[in-house]
């Protein structure tokens, strides 16, 4: 089918300030991906695949405005966890603020300087796994990013990463437009775990493609930062191998606009993949959560546990499918999205999809919305508890088989505060 | 079911049970309604055009309004596309290569009364199991008081061919018959009615059905009558190359109850045909709408050769408040079923149900569902979905429950489940959740599995053999559904689900 022409016009205009960043193995898998978006144009509301969420203020040519914002309240988020940490500022790294890139059973490196050599493994994984990801369901805005991101870490865990490595977004600048793409690949047998915060740009597209060997294990923790203003479409592509896992959580809480979309593909047998999400909304906040999981492999087991507050108007949104492909047996898959609105103005819209193309699978999905179980809160009050703590113990509870999928209990601990302090915030 | 009081329940099922094993023992053929009768038809000639479309207006003796709202869905339809959005994987249609009209011939002078009509036709229906003529007394429920009696208007290819019991439902203020007739004689409920539930600019298939339908049902139910009998229309394509283009009114008034059973048949052909059918209800206060369908249209043979392309717009209008609808249906036939039968829960306190068994088998694809639309207060809506896939078959659960922010306190609750034997099926499901208020509640749970190996062991290890152990397993799975559809609809189905999995084991 030819592609809309208010779509490529779109796209033309997107990309008109835009440099295409040339040289070195990175410049050759820049062109494929620009290719690919040329092939499929920018996104628009009237995609099935937009259909709750509009893509607007992500493909405007100029980034809408958004006010900074410093939290004296509270410690940065994951300031006690020992950890490298990889400064961005608007999207360009910041070494003064930076540890040193060395790290006992990890190499990192900076996508700006190894992408100008001919040979490096980053080869295998960047633009490529996007480009897996783009079919059945295209994916533009990654492959815009391939194309024009000319910064982002390369990280390869060759055995067990002494610390987790820490990539702290800052936002400086009320116009910034940041396009970051990492690329990650942990080693057979390896383990690394990636902690990512803060908002990073006014407007910020990232792409993040993993690439997990047999046995390798990679745990990824993020929490998107508090400004309100901001917009974010990001993506997590992953590729996994024989007896693998991934584990994935995010935390968001405010920003006008976010889409998440995770990609994921078990190719090799007994692979593991848990996709987690909290999100907190109040007012002005759109948050999708996308997510496409592909079962190839046997025996393979996949969890999407998703969870939303949602109050004043606020609107959640997921999207999440399991793909069983033919020979896929023995496959567990389980999804769950669920809601919970604390008024009558919000909204929760879902599809979570199944397509099952093997018949010895064990496949569940669940979803529901609702307000605050009535009889629970009078069973607290009931018991002496002031109604606002007996809300946030509701709410808490609701939120916590997302935060269960967090392995390391200090960092889930510090999740659990930042929501904690969120609903005090929000009256609840 | 009124029939299924005290006592008597255990022993009529005992007496089901018996029946559909000695049912399915009987029935060696794989596709029994796959015959064909023998019988002059008038054909309009092939293709779609204006004239065509007057042709149908014309024969059917319709006033100058009738046709005019046909042309304008011809034209409108002129200018739409095909949805490709469903899962299911069909060559295009060639909507030239298609007869849009055929009537038997013996039609030509309308019967006065059911004996006039040509004797072939009725040991057609004879042959289907329809009873036509005659009151219908189950297996089973002897003594059970009053005998049931089911009112049938049956349609051949294009044209209604009788109704009976037409006289003693007029006693009750019902109007019960075909749809051409109804536009002469009761033109003002059809224009007013007629396309207020779905516009003639819905959707494609149903654009096409506006333009093109030749006949269908018309049941009108006054203020406060329970219909005396339950009311059953037979569909069966016979002529080749036709297409079947039906059109159901059914309008419940206040305080009124009718329950409408509807099955469809068509021979075995190599070629694909063509249903587009629309059925619209409306449903006033207080009044409630029972609507079952066995849909076994032909669905091919093993390799996917012929079968019915089957495009359904069906949807109730619950206007008033405290109205109910419920759909059964038991989905075992055509090669393409694309159905979404919805529910438009307007009036405060409105209730819909759904209950769907879908079952591909062999090349066969369903991509079904409903679409629960949530704008009145407290309303409620139910869903149960089982589909079940083998051989080949794709079969896809697609949905819609939709909260609008005025829908306060409302409730839905959603259950899909599948199941899937054999490796080479798919099954698959596609929900949409939209809640716009939090004071309602939605639910929605899906499974998916293979029929159980050990319940498989223990039906083999008593000596019943695999297809039986299948069968008896995947009644098992349906009961839920079964369970809804009226006594007589729910012993066919029964049949039919062992049937339908004919040769997908093993």
């Amino acid at each position: 089918m030819p592609v809309p022409q208010a779509k490529l016009d779109a796209l033309a205009a997107r990309i008109a300030g835009l440099d295409l960043a040339r040289g070195g193995w990175a410049g050759a898998a820049r062109a494929e991906a620009l290719a690919r978006l040329g092939a499929m144009g920018l996104p628009a509301k009237r995609d099935e695949y937009w259909r709750y969420t509009d893509p607007a203020a992500l493909i405007a040519p100029q980034a809408p405005h958004a006010a900074t914002f410093a939290a004296a309240d509270e410690p940065p988020v994951f300031d006690g966890i020992e950890r490298l940490r990889i400064v961005f500022v608007d999207g360009v790294f910041d070494p003064a603020l930076s540890d040193d890139l060395r790290l006992a059973g990890v190499e990192i490196e900076l996508l700006s300087r190894a992408g100008q050599t001919d040979i490096h493994w980053a080869r295998e994984v960047y633009g490529v796994l996007e480009a897996r990801g783009q079919a059945p369901v295209q994916r533009p805005l990654a492959a815009l990013n391939t194309a024009f991101a000319d910064e982002g870490v390369l990280i390869r865990a060759t055995g067990r990463a002494a610390r987790p490595v820490a990539l702290i977004y800052l936002h400086r600048s009320e116009t910034s437009d940041a396009i970051l793409h990492h690329c990650i690949k942990v080693e057979a047998g390896a383990e690394l775990t990636v902690l990512e915060s803060g908002p990073a740009a006014a407007r910020f597209n990232k792409v993040m493609e993993v690439d997990v060997a047999a046995g390798g294990r990679f745990h990824h923790i993020r929490a998107q930062g508090r400004d309100h203003g901001r917009r974010a479409a990001t993506h997590l592509f992953a590729r996994l191998g024989a007896e693998s896992l991934l584990k994935s959580f995010t935390l968001t809480a405010n920003g006008v606009l976010t889409r998440n979309e995770v990609v994921i593909e078990l190719l090799g047998d007994d692979g593991v993949a848990h996709i987690a999400g909290a999100a907190v909304g109040d007012g002005a906040f759109h948050h999708d959560d996308t997510v496409f999981i592909t079962h190839a492999g046997l025996r393979c087991e996949s969890r999407q546990v998703f969870k939303k507050v949602l109050m004043n108007g606020a609107v959640g949104v997921f999207q999440g499918k399991i793909l069983v492909k033919p020979g896929a047996q023995k496959t567990d898959g389980y999804q769950i999205s669920q809601s919970l609105l604390l008024d009558g103005d919000s909204q929760f819209l879902a599809k979570p999809e199944l397509e099952i193309h093997a018949d010895d699978v064990k496949c569940s999905h669940g979803s529901t919305s609702g307000a605050i179980d009535e009889v629970a809160l009078f069973y607290l009050r009931a018991r002496g508890v002031p109604e606002a703590a007996a809300k946030s113990l509701l709410v808490m509870a609701f939120l916590a088989e997302t935060i269960t999928e967090i392995g390391d209990e200090a960092i889930a601990a510090d999740i659990r505060l930042r929501l904690q302090n969120w609903l005090e915030r929000h009256g609840r | 079911m009124t029939v299924l009081d005290g006592g008597l329940q255990p022993e009529m099922r005992a007496g089901v049970d018996r029946e559909t094993i000695e049912t399915v023992q009987a029935m060696a053929g794989k596709y029994k309604y796959g015959w064909e009768t023998d019988i002059e038809m008038d054909f309009a000639p092939k293709g779609l055009n204006e004239d065509i479309v007057r042709l149908i207006s014309d024969k059917n003796g319709e006033p100058a309004w009738m046709l005019e709202w046909r042309l304008a869905a011809y034209r409108r339809w002129l200018r739409m596309e095909e949805p490709r959005w469903a899962m299911l994987k069909y060559p295009e249609i060639d909507y030239q290569d298609q007869f849009y009209h055929a009537k038997p011939k013996s039609m030509a002078g309308k019967p006065k009364s059911l004996d006039e009509v040509d004797p072939k036709l009725l040991a057609t229906y004879a042959r289907l199991g329809i009873p036509l003529k005659e009151q219908m007394v189950l297996a089973g429920v002897e003594g059970a008081g009053e005998p049931r009696r089911v009112a049938v208007d049956a349609v051949f290819d294009s044209v209604s061919v009788g109704t009976t019991f037409k006289a003693e439902l007029a006693k009750a203020g019902v109007i019960f018959c075909a749809i051409s007739e109804a536009v002469r004689d009761h033109p003002e409920l059809v224009r007013k009615y007629l396309g207020s539930v779905v516009p003639q600019t819905d959707n494609f298939f149903a654009t096409l059905n506006s333009a093109v339908f030749t006949d269908g049902s018309f049941v009108f139910i006054p203020a406060g009558v329970r219909c005396p009998m339950e009311l059953s229309t037979y569909f069966r394509i016979n002529a080749e190359n036709t297409g079947q283009f039906e059109r159901t009114l059914i309008i419940a008034e206040k305080g009124s109850y009718v329950s409408y059973l509807e099955g469809c048949t068509a021979p075995k052909r190599d070629t694909h045909q063509l249903h587009a059918a629309v059925v619209e209800i409306v449903i006033l206060d207080d009044a409630e709408v029972k609507y079952s369908t066995v849909q076994n249209w032909y669905p091919g043979d093993e390799m996917g050769r012929g079968g019915i392309y089957n495009f359904v717009t069906k949807r109730a209008d619950c206007r008033g408040a405290r109205s109910k609808v419920m759909w059964t249906q038991v989905e075992t036939g055509s090669a393409i079923t694309w159905k979404y039968p919805s529910c438009i829960l307007r009036g405060d306190d409105s209730q819909g149900e759904f209950y769907s068994i879908a079952i591909a088998n062999n090349a066969q694809q369903a991509d079904t569902g409903t679409k629960m639309v949530h704008l009145g207060k407290n309303t409620k809506s139910r869903i149960v979905s089982k589909g079940i896939s083998a051989g080949r078959a794709q079969n896809t659960y697609r949905g819609l429950v939709s909260m609008h922010p005025k829908a306060t306190n409302s409730r839905n609750y959603t259950q899909c489940d599948s199941l899937l034997i054999g490796q080479g099926c798919g099954a698959h499901t596609v929900p949409y959740i939209e809640v716009r208020n939090n004071s309602s509640r939605v639910e929605h749970e899906a499974t998916t599995s293979k029929v159980d190996d050990e319940q498989l062991f223990y039906c083999r290890s008593r000596g019943m053999d695999e297809e039986e152990a299948v069968a008896l397993v995947v009644n098992g799975f349906v009961k839920d559904v079964l369970q809804t559809l009226p006594m007589e609809f729910a012993m066919e189905a029964q049949a039919l689900v062992a049937i339908s999995l004919e040769g997908s084991v093993g």
